[in-house]
């Protein structure tokens, strides 16, 4: 298993797990995501073969109202 | 319509019919801000960047309530404070409107913050970012303060477009400082007099919109004026106007201002002639 940080907040997620796999495990629907792995941004034509590792800092963020 | 308010305000690659460019938040509900955006007649619409919320279970987004055909969207970096938040924070925004596919993707409206109590910009980590996300090829519009020496190392720095606040961002003090922002537009388009200048923050009312306009700038950008007027629908319909009436204003060119007054109906031929 792999300690991750997803948004701060901690997860272990079996080893091998892929950006993709990640969201699909978290619930969500990559349609209007972007993904942060370690600070760099892995395009969405990545997620199928970005794996993740320990340690791994992950950011999920999408667009919200604002001015 | 006359040709003034035909001419199209072009931002780096992005050529728009409409001069006013609005947010989308502060809205009551998705339902209303949809009304508002399509009235205002804008083309551009701001969003901001935040975390997904992982324990939300309505899984409404905002792009489910706005026509990405119709509107090209423009991310912000509100609320990051350092340039290193904002650049990740732009090319977050960049890749979520890669895969949608739409224009927007090209561009970032550039904030980053000195304080929360103000929410003026930090200069020096603006231009930090600003330089950064050029070099990685955005069009940055740059948020700034209405000094014209900052506004000027912003567009020597790469700034498609350099955006002076009129008045602390929410405030709705519209623009407080008039002879600022005529130098900024003197000194920004010395070189070339097409270099867009667009008055983002602090606009209050539809005179706000229509002083900046007249004032030369190429555009206004606002969100709270509208979200949180008491009758949104009709601010923004009063916002497009006022947008439209300053851009005729100041291209027919106002009378210069005396201290005494012209009379306006002839002097002669009053039916009991005298002199006060």
């Amino acid at each position: 298993m792999l300690k991750i940080t997803v948004n701060d907040a901690p997860q272990t997620v079996p080893a091998g797990t892929t950006v993709e796999a990640l969201l699909g495990l978290l619930g969500l629907q990559p349609r209007f995501l972007a993904v942060e792995l370690n600070r760099r941004v892995i395009p969405r034509g990545e997620h199928r073969q970005a794996r993740l590792a320990d340690g791994d800092q992950i950011e999920i963020v999408t667009l919200v109202g604002g001015g | 319509m006359s040709a003034v308010l035909e001419s199209l305000l072009v931002l780096g690659s992005h050529q728009l019919s409409s001069r006013l460019i609005v947010g989308t938040g502060k809205y009551a509900t998705f339902e209303l801000m949809q009304e508002c955006l399509a009235i205002s007649g804008s083309d551009v619409i701001t969003v901001a960047v935040r975390r997904e919320r992982l324990m939300d279970a309505s899984g409404r987004n905002i792009l489910d309530f706005i026509d990405l055909d119709r509107y090209t969207i423009l991310p912000n970096t509100a609320g990051c404070f350092t340039a290193d938040e904002a650049v990740r924070t732009a090319r977050l925004g960049r890749e979520i409107l890669s895969s949608v596919g739409n224009p927007g993707a090209s561009w970032v409206k550039l904030e980053v913050l000195g304080d929360k109590k103000t929410l003026l910009p930090d200069p020096v980590a603006t231009l930090e970012a600003t330089r950064e996300l050029v070099a990685d090829g955005f069009e940055v519009l740059c948020y700034t303060t209405d000094d014209p020496i900052t506004a000027r190392r912003l567009q020597e720095a790469g700034a498609t477009s350099v955006m002076p606040a009129g008045s602390p961002i929410g405030s709705g003090q519209g623009i407080l400082n008039p002879n600022n922002i005529r130098i900024c537009l003197e000194y920004l388009k010395e070189n070339d007099p097409n270099y867009p200048v667009i008055v983002d923050a602090g606009v209050g009312t539809a005179s706000d919109v229509a002083f900046a306009m007249e004032l030369g700038c190429d555009g206004v950008l606002l969100n709270t004026a509208i979200a949180s007027a008491q009758d949104p629908k009709r601010m923004a319909e009063a916002m497009k106007l006022a947008c439209q009436a300053g851009r005729l204003a100041s291209h027919a060119g106002r009378i210069p201002r005396k201290l005494y007054a012209t009379a306006s109906s002839p002097e002669t031929g009053l039916i009991s002639p005298g002199v006060r």
